[in-house]
Parts: structure tokens; C-alpha cells; sequence
């Protein structure tokens, strides 16, 4: 019952969860980058010409959605020692799978962005002699981030939120570390009440900060 | 690259009995929560756009605490912490008498959860209902809870079909987590047949292949019923 709860457990597990928290926010950083790295060039592959490179995107990208996020952490714990041979430990084999399955949803998020850019701006940008990926590459892509800003920032919370998945293979993040401390001290209810307080917080100031940019019109 | 190929695995009695059960427990379970969901999503979402402030802020209140806290977190309180903080006599009954404790947290999590999801979408939805719509509604004298039953909902629930969709998708795939307070699903099976016969490709595959053909069966059923409902001439298709 309430009045029987000590907090004082969590102060002193502090440093241990502040190190978690490191791990947690070091994988949110990592997979955000190689997400929307692989998600543009996805996305591109589906808006390109080729029919092949359509296909193969559109593939990657729906398999990949329908598939549940621990599914996919396993498959890459599983598969990346096999395939090279050796481990890699278990931050790096999250960090690809996270990468690779978020690539599947930023690369929606960036198609939507890209074919929000009107197609007369791609038609004026090879009309003054730039190549296609010029256009692509100075033209389309910096209009196609800055409409797509807030929705990108909403996946980042997404995201972090989704790192407290590698609790399933016991990598030891803020989620791992919490559950530790939870079960070695005996105290479920203290921790994991705290656990989701401290993602409350993180999250809700994200997502308040990222409504504000969103109200501020950024392109005029 | 070493591994040993042996996809007979998957139909010796006992792992074939698994996935199966695994498969069942993972429909169960999504169905059960998207019901939920469903209908407490649309009265948090109706909530939200009544012209009421303190059902407005229970609403926005309701979605943001369950948006902003992981799903895996809210999983563990479900099973680890409501039953210590309610009454003595209700926890005990919920620890000790409780049939499957581990498909009742998982089923209220997830039904809890994906109605703050389904909220907003069908807030969007009936925004989105032309706003002359709703007043010509006014105008013939319906009140507020027949324009809702009759008027925005049917118009908006046809507008969000296919976002709620992808919702009803997200429980299927986020049924999963159940499998982290030991609920044995679909992904849980694959991974004990990995663990007990180091076949990590053939049971892995399995629940592959099994969560990508409920998707696509999924998707088509919704097709359909998108399709069957639409009202010529009233909601422009987007393509």
C-alpha cells in the first residue's frame, strides 16, 4: 500500500539508473541517425524512376512494418553472429536492429515529406541545369525536412520510447537497469512507478517543445 | 557462414503445438484489446471534442499520460503494481484467484493503451466532418448525443478507417510485449523453440511468416469494409 513506500531506494540507485539512462539515450541518438540515413534512401529508391528500386523499397519498408519490434531485435541478436561469424555485443547488435527497423517507418514519414514538396519545384530545378540528384539533393530534400520536422521529432519520442524494448535481451538501458534494481531490492511497485515518471517527463517536455516548433510556421 | 539447416523442426508435435497455441494466444489477445480500445477510444476521443472543459482535459489528460510512457513500462505496472496499490481484498483476489493474471494485465495494458491511439484518431475523424455538417444537424433539432450517434460518428469512423487500420495492426504487433510478464505468444514460442533447439532461422521465420500474412489478410478484410461503407460522392478518396 502507499504508506508503505520507499523511495529512498531510488535515490540510492541513482548512479546505476542515470547509466542506464546514458545507454537508452546513446541508442535513441545512434538509431535516430542511421534511421533517417537509411529512411531517405528508401524513400528516395520509392520515388525514383526505376521500377526495380520501387519495388525493392516498397518490400523492405512494408515487410519490415509488419513485423512487432521485439521480433526484429531477436532476429538481428540471433542473425548478425551468424552472419559475420563473431559477436558484436549486444549495444551494436541493438543499435542495427533499431536502425534498420526504423528505417521502414522514417521512410514514410520522408516519402509524405518529399511529395509534399510541390513537383513544379523538381521541374524548375532541372530547368535551370541542375542533375536529378542536385535538384534532389539542394531543392527537394532541405523543403521535404523542414515540412516533415515535427513529425520526425514525434518518431524520435517514438523511438526512445521503443529502446525500452532491449530490456528483452537484457541490454542494460534506463528500462533493464530499473527492472534490476527493482528485483534485486524487492521493490516492483517504487521502481517501476518511478521508471514511468522519468519517461513521462522526458517524453511529454519532447513532445510539449515539438508542438511549439510545430506552431511556428517554418516555411512562409 | 555455419548453421545447420533443419526446417523439420517446425513440425515435430511439440513445436508445431507451440506456434500454433502461440498464434492463438497472439489473436486472442489482439482482439480482445482492439474491442477495448476501440470503444473506450472513442469516448475518450468524443470527450475531447465535446464542448465541455473538464471532459475535454479528462480526455487530453487520458491520451497524454498513456502516449508519453513506453508500453513495455505500462506493461510491468499493469502486472507488478496495480495489484499492490488497490485494496487488500481486491489485490489478493487479483494475485491469487484471478484465472491467467498474465493475459488480464496484458489485455488491460494494451486495450488501455491503443485507446489513447484510437482517441486521437477518432478526434481527427470528427474534425474533420465539415464543420456546416454538424450545425445543419444542430438546426433540425438533434441533440448533442443524437448529432453524435447519428451524424459525426457515422461520417467520421467511415473518414479514419484506414488509420484505425494501422491501429488495429499496432495491437497485433504490439501484443508481443505480453511476453515480457510471460505470456506465452507467437514471438514468446519462437523464441523458447530458439532457445531449445538453437534453430533460430526456421523458428524466427515462423512467427515471421505468421504476422506477415495476418497483416495482409488484415489489410484487405479492411479494404473491403472501406470499400463497402463508402458514401458516394462524400468523401473524396485520397489517393
Amino acid at each position: 500500500m502507499i504508506e508503505n513506500f520507499d523511495f529512498g531506494i531510488v535515490i540510492g540507485s541513482l548512479p546505476f539508473l542515470l547509466k542506464g539512462l546514458k545507454v537508452s539515450f546513446y541508442l535513441t541518438f545512434l538509431a535516430l541517425i542511421g534511421g533517417i540515413f537509411f529512411g531517405t534512401l528508401l524513400a528516395l529508391m520509392r520515388v525514383s524512376k526505376f521500377k526495380t528500386l520501387q519495388y525493392a523499397s516498397m518490400t523492405y519498408v512494408n515487410f519490415l512494418r509488419s513485423l512487432p519490434l521485439i521480433l526484429v531485435i531477436f532476429w538481428f541478436f540471433f542473425l548478425i553472429p551468424v552472419l559475420i561469424g563473431r559477436p558484436i555485443g549486444g549495444f551494436y547488435s541493438a543499435v542495427i536492429a533499431f536502425t534498420m527497423f526504423e528505417a521502414a517507418y522514417y521512410s514514410e514519414i520522408i516519402r509524405a515529406g518529399l511529395l509534399s514538396v510541390s513537383s513544379n519545384q523538381i521541374s524548375a530545378a532541372r530547368a535551370t541545369g541542375l542533375s536529378y540528384s542536385q535538384s534532389m539533393i539542394y531543392i527537394i530534400l532541405p523543403q521535404a525536412f523542414r515540412n516533415m520536422m515535427p513529425i520526425l521529432l514525434t518518431q524520435a519520442v517514438i523511438l526512445f520510447q521503443d529502446t525500452s524494448l532491449v530490456y528483452v535481451v537484457s541490454l542494460r538501458d534506463f528500462m533493464t537497469a530499473s527492472v534490476i534494481v527493482a528485483q534485486s531490492e524487492s521493490r516492483l511497485v517504487e521502481m517501476y512507478v518511478f521508471a514511468a515518471l522519468v519517461y513521462f517527463v522526458i517524453c511529454f517536455t519532447f513532445s510539449f517543445m515539438i508542438k511549439k516548433i510545430q506552431n511556428r510556421k517554418l516555411i512562409v | 557462414m555455419k548453421y545447420n539447416w533443419n526446417w523439420s523442426v517446425l513440425i515435430e508435435p511439440q513445436y508445431f503445438d507451440w506456434i500454433i497455441s502461440g498464434t492463438l494466444w497472439t489473436i486472442y489477445l489482439s482482439i480482445a484489446s482492439s474491442i477495448i480500445a476501440f470503444f473506450l477510444g472513442s469516448l475518450i476521443g468524443i470527450f475531447r471534442t465535446l464542448d465541455n472543459k473538464i471532459l475535454n482535459f479528462i480526455g487530453t489528460t487520458y491520451v497524454e499520460i498513456f502516449r508519453n510512457i513506453p508500453l513495455l513500462v505500462q506493461m510491468f505496472i499493469w502486472y507488478f503494481v496495480i495489484p499492490e496499490i488497490v485494496t487488500d481484498d481486491f489485490g489478493t483476489w487479483l494475485k491469487q484467484d484471478l484465472p491467467n493474471p498474465e493475459f488480464s494485465s496484458a489485455l488491460m495494458c494494451l486495450g488501455t493503451y491503443t485507446a489513447s491511439r484510437v482517441a486521437e484518431q477518432v478526434r481527427s475523424g470528427i474534425n474533420s466532418v465539415s464543420s456546416g455538417v454538424g450545425m445543419a444537424g444542430c438546426a433540425t433539432g438533434l441533440s448533442t448525443f443524437q448529432l453524435y450517434v447519428y451524424i459525426l460518428l457515422p461520417i467520421g469512423y467511415r473518414i479514419i478507417i484506414p488509420p484505425l487500420t494501422s491501429e488495429f495492426l499496432t495491437v497485433f504487433k504490439n501484443s508481443s510485449l505480453a511476453l515480457t510478464i510471460g505470456l506465452l505468444e507467437l514471438t514468446a514460442r519462437s523464441n523458447m523453440i530458439m532457445d531449445w533447439t538453437f534453430q533460430g532461422f526456421e523458428a524466427y521465420t515462423a512467427a515471421t511468416v505468421i504476422y506477415v500474412s495476418v497483416t495482409m489478410i488484415v489489410t484487405l478484410i479492411m479494404q473491403r469494409i472501406e470499400n463497402k461503407t463508402q458514401i458516394p460522392g462524400f468523401i473524396s478518396k485520397k489517393t
